[in-house]
């Protein structure tokens, strides 16, 4: 005999199904209902830092495009803040970091614009069983890793949902122009094949004097795209 | 501040697989390799907050939020409220709550949407809310339609309303499908069939609840919702 523990069990996750958009982008079902709709603007008009688009497909096993997914962006400002409590640091006036885009029904194109994110401060072991006593002291206030010591490179964290996903996919954007940040990422380096870290980069061209970041994910196969577990 | 902590572990033996063969969609959809496993960081436990600037309190009525003056969309009207709680049994307040639906007839609004039932020029189909202070919520709305689907030739979704919740933290963020008290569709559906046990199933079921009703007027049916709980500061696992 045992005592019972009074958890709460989390609800479980079902998929959102072809019609995700009525809920969440009922202007791109068809109609116009909501006085706003959500998460089309990603770093408000008073952001700090260089302004970038990201771009992407969604890619199934058979290697077609998927026309039917959300994705929701969440980023930290240029300075590592993310616009949280317990972030630390301020953010700009308008700045959420949270962005919500839809696939096109034709292409299965994805994009949004924003701007690009700075490094944050890692966990301070992540990546490691154990922390050596000597750098116990350089833990900040916040308990979160000395930011001199441990920065996780730039990134945007993503999160997928769609028709046949029955729970949502987590995954995060890095940048292929932050080649020293990415080498020392804690994240990308728990990858241990070296080929998958790729899956989490994001290629940078211009486009009319904008950097454009192209990052297509791949759900199953062949360089299929890293996701966590978080 | 106090250090932040980490949320519990997601028991993945609760929720769907991704891979799961009865429903077919799933099949192509699926990651093939393990998930990576992170402790979480700053990056995980942070997440999107909304206030009453971002919605209208109109949003959470689904009867009238998209009715002419005078109308009300058709069909059995009912409530739907509950709490967002985390595994701790703590309310979350102010956090957002976003359902869409079919009509009563089983139609959605969408353009992809092409079953015959007809649409009803009185309904939208998609409401939000922020839970309150107690982390209580409420939707007022028309009871959804089965409809079928391509699956098997002849599938039939159960009434249900999509759910998308947020939490406090990105780690937390979740979509999942309410279902009503004795519709005998929920047992066949592929869908809920994704879902490993029974008891999880019936944790998507949401109960009659005659003590909400409103005499004369609609009827209610509560659903609560469970995010992530976080662990006590007390035994320091620090991020
Ligand atoms: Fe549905």
């Amino acid at each position: 005999m045992v005592q019972k523990l009074d958890y709460l069990k989390e609800t479980p996750s079902q998929t959102a199904g072809p019609y995700v958009h009525i809920g969440l982008a009922p202007g791109a079902a068809g109609f116009d209902i909501y006085r706003q709709e959500l998460g089309w603007d990603i770093a408000g008009p008073n952001a700090r830092g260089e302004r970038i688009r990201v771009e992407g497909i969604v890619i199934d096993a058979t290697g077609s495009p998927i026309k039917d997914v959300m994705l929701e962006a969440w980023q930290a400002n240029s300075e590592g803040v993310y616009a949280h409590p317990e972030s630390p640091g301020e953010v700009e006036e308008g700045f959420r970091g949270w962005g919500r885009v839809i696939t096109d029904f034709e292409t299965g194109e994805w994009g949004f614009d924003t701007v690009k994110p700075g490094p944050v401060p890692a966990r301070a072991e992540m990546g490691r069983s154990v922390r050596p006593a000597a750098e116990e002291e350089l833990v900040d206030t916040y308990g979160r890793g000395h930011a001199g010591l441990r920065q996780m490179a730039p990134h945007i964290n993503l999160w997928i949902v769609a028709r046949g996903i029955n729970i949502g996919l987590n995954t995060r954007i890095y940048f292929d122009d932050e080649a020293e940040a990415n080498a020392k990422d804690p994240v990308i380096n728990l990858i241990e094949w070296e080929r998958r870290r790729r899956t989490l980069i994001a290629k940078r061209t211009m486009r009319d004097g904008m950097p454009v970041y192209r990052f297509d994910i791949k759900l199953q196969g062949e360089d299929e795209t890293v996701f966590f577990d978080i | 501040m106090p250090t932040p902590a980490e949320f519990y572990q997601r028991d993945r033996d609760w929720h769907p697989p991704a891979n799961t063969p009865v429903y077919k969609t799933s099949v192509t959809r699926s990651p093939q390799y393990a998930l990576l496993s992170l402790q979480q960081s700053v990056s995980e436990i942070t997440g999107p907050t909304f206030g009453h600037n971002d919605i209208d309190p109109m949003d959470r009525d689904l009867i009238h939020n998209y009715a002419k003056d005078g109308s009300s969309a058709i069909g059995e009207r009912i409530i739907l409220h509950g709490r967002v709680l985390d595994e701790n049994a703590r309310p979350i307040p102010n956090t957002l709550v976003e359902i869409w639906q079919a009509n009563a007839g089983g139609r959605y609004r969408h353009k992809k949407d092409t079953y015959l039932a007809p649409i009803d020029p009185n309904f939208g189909g998609c409401g939000r809310t922020l839970t309150d202070e107690n982390g209580y919520y409420f939707f007022r709305t028309v009871k959804p339609g089965a409809y079928p689907w391509r699956n098997y030739v002849n599938s039939w979704r159960p009434a249900h309303i999509h759910m998308s919740i947020f939490g406090t933290a990105f780690c937390q963020r979740l979509i999942t499908q309410c279902y009503f008290e004795g519709d005998p569709l929920i047992e066949k559906c592929p869908i809920v069939n994704t879902i490993p046990g029974l008891p999880a199933q019936a944790q998507l079921v949401a109960a009659l609840d005659m003590n909400a009703s409103v005499p004369l007027d609609s009827i209610a049916y509560k659903f609560d919702v469970v995010l992530r709980g976080r662990r006590a500061t007390l035994f320091e696992n620090r991020l």
